[in-house]
């Protein structure tokens, strides 16, 4: 099932937490869903699930709108909302045959699902425990059990990976990307490694909008103005080197960072083949190239010039 | 329905395993067991084979004992953020609201049945009134459903449980309480109305043994005025 968002608007008294946001998410893919705190992303999540009403604009699941099939569409969604709220009574088991029941799944087959989703989340050691004995860890995959227990095609997690520990992240993005195979999943988070280790597109949003949508590598490509080196040059004065590195064909600016090892930052402008001229230069002066570094803008470095303005 | 039912049973079991359950009817049993067989005008003391000392014990505790089961039933959901799995799972407002009253009603009856033996005794003691008794019983019942209502709509008000509490209360006291005494300040139309609010008058009449439609009426009104007030309240996160 796509999901097509269309100018979707909602405000809060009289400030608007979402301002316009338009995207499309295909099936068998996975968004990440990017933003500071209190960007919308939240917002916007809950009105996709149908939690919220829409303010203005509309979401159409399926070409469904949410606004008049969201009885029917609950049924295609699996929701984790934000903290992972679980009851706290309940032992696991008992849980997921509740939520099974609530989502419409079939009574033959609920023993079946429950137990594949125990299998598939490896809870099998916790089924029996009550969910408040659980470590955060595994509430955590309590919590995508429960979203995916009816087999869902449209999945909408909230934060999956806050408060885990870096082996449980690995663990539930492994498995949020086997499931998201066939799926269309939306992911927001703020950790920006994750986007990048498990969505197939970007979505960044601040202040209600969005500022930014492809993949990682055609964001890195919009935001690299300029062409990044780290260089080591040795046996050569610092002089000479400022002098010979001003003649460059190219070169926008030079500045040493370890003058004693020979460490420089240079920058140029893309295209111009810096690290060709760098390196006749080194042969023409009997100068040695120890390292040539490209520096890739780094994801982090985007998203701040993004939603810092 | 089978989501309502659904709903209604893990409410249920939760009472059970939180204690609340169990408190609940001890301090129900006791109460009304020990005035109406031991202490105060009890049943030897009157001498007859009448549950009218039960019923009117009854119409006290229960009102104090139904805000304290109601009042978690949405405002701890809302603390926790359940409310929301709960809300976009795929069931209605209108079934999340109706399984937590059944729940609570349920809850009740079990209470009620356990008090089964009193008839039981008095049947073996004397020859009392078996309509009139059934009359008790459902009025009570009646009750209980409207308070419940009330106490859910108190519920939904509020994430605070303890503030959940004290609303059921206090609306729940003027029904009790505060229209009957009103009711002898007015006279004539007004004084009526006044009259027909009271609950007490209304219970009443069917402990006495007389079932009335303008009774069922009133009851299944405030039932019916409690579910739709609470299912608002529900449905006020879809506007602005």
């Amino acid at each position: 099932m796509d999901i097509h968002i269309e100018n979707l608007k909602k405000t809060y008294g009289n400030q608007a937490a979402v301002d316009g946001v338009s995207f499309e998410v295909r099936a068998g893919e996975i968004l990440g869903f990017l933003g500071p705190n209190g960007a919308g992303k939240s917002t916007t999540m809950k009105m996709i699930t149908g939690y919220i009403g829409i303010g203005g604009g509309d979401i159409r699941i399926g070409n469904r709108s949410v606004r008049e099939h969201s009885a029917e569409l609950k049924k295609h969604i699996g929701y984790l909302p934000e903290h992972n709220p679980l009851y706290e009574d309940m032992p696991v088991m008992d849980y997921l045959r509740f939520c099974a029941e609530l989502q419409g799944v079939p009574k033959q087959e609920t023993t079946s699902r429950v137990r594949q989703m125990i299998r598939q989340c490896s809870l099998d050691a916790e089924k029996h425990k009550k969910i408040a004995e659980l470590s955060k860890g595994y509430r955590q995959r309590v919590g995508l059990a429960q979203a995916m227990i009816h087999d869902p095609e449209v999945l909408i997690l909230d934060e999956p990976t806050t408060g885990l520990d870096p082996n449980q992240i690995i663990e539930i993005r492994k498995l949020i990307r086997e499931l998201g195979k066939a799926k269309t999943v939306i992911l927001s988070t703020h950790i920006l490694p994750e986007v990048e280790a498990t969505c197939d597109r970007i979505l960044i949003i601040n202040k209600g909008r969005i500022v930014a949508d492809g993949t990682a590598e055609t964001l890195r490509r919009q935001a690299r103005g300029q062409q990044v080196l780290q260089v080591r040059i040795e046996d050569a004065e610092e002089q000479d080197l400022r002098a010979d590195l001003s003649l460059l064909p190219g070169i926008t600016s030079y500045t040493p960072v370890d003058p004693a090892l020979g460490r420089w930052h240079i920058e140029a402008s893309p295209g111009s083949g810096i690290q060709r001229s760098l390196f006749r230069l080194c042969v023409d002066r009997h100068w040695v190239l120890t390292e040539l570094i490209p520096v890739e803008t780094r994801l982090e470095d985007i998203f701040r010039d993004l939603t810092l303005n | 329905m089978s989501s309502v039912w659904v709903i209604a049973r893990r409410e249920l079991a939760s009472f059970f395993d939180s204690l609340i359950a169990y408190i609940l009817l001890v301090l129900f049993l006791g109460f009304s067991g020990f005035f109406t067989w031991l202490y105060g005008s009890d049943i030897f003391l009157v001498g007859q084979a009448s549950l009218q000392e039960f019923f009117s014990v009854a119409f006290w505790t229960l009102f104090f004992f139904i805000p304290a089961i109601t009042m978690r039933l949405l405002a701890e959901e809302r603390k926790t953020g359940t409310i929301e799995l709960l809300l976009t799972k795929a069931i209605t407002d209108t079934q999340v609201v109706a399984g937590k009253f059944l729940a609570a009603l349920l809850l009740i009856a079990i209470a009620l049945l356990f008090t089964l033996p009193y008839p039981l005794t008095l049947a073996a003691l004397g020859h009392p009134d078996y309509g009139q008794i059934f009359c008790g019983y459902a009025g009570l019942l009646l009750m209980s459903a409207a308070y419940i209502s009330i106490g859910l709509y108190a519920s939904s008000l509020t994430a605070n449980q303890i503030v959940a509490f004290l609303v059921a209360l206090f609306i729940s006291l003027f029904f009790h309480l505060i229209f009957g005494v009103l009711s002898n300040q007015f006279s004539g139309g007004t004084g009526q109305f006044v009259d027909y609010l009271s609950l007490s008058s209304h219970f009443e009449s069917m402990a006495r043994g007389v079932i009335d439609t303008t009774d069922l009426v009133y009851f299944l009104s405030i039932v019916l005025a409690g579910l739709l007030l609470a299912q608002l309240q529900l449905f006020k996160r879809n506007l602005d």
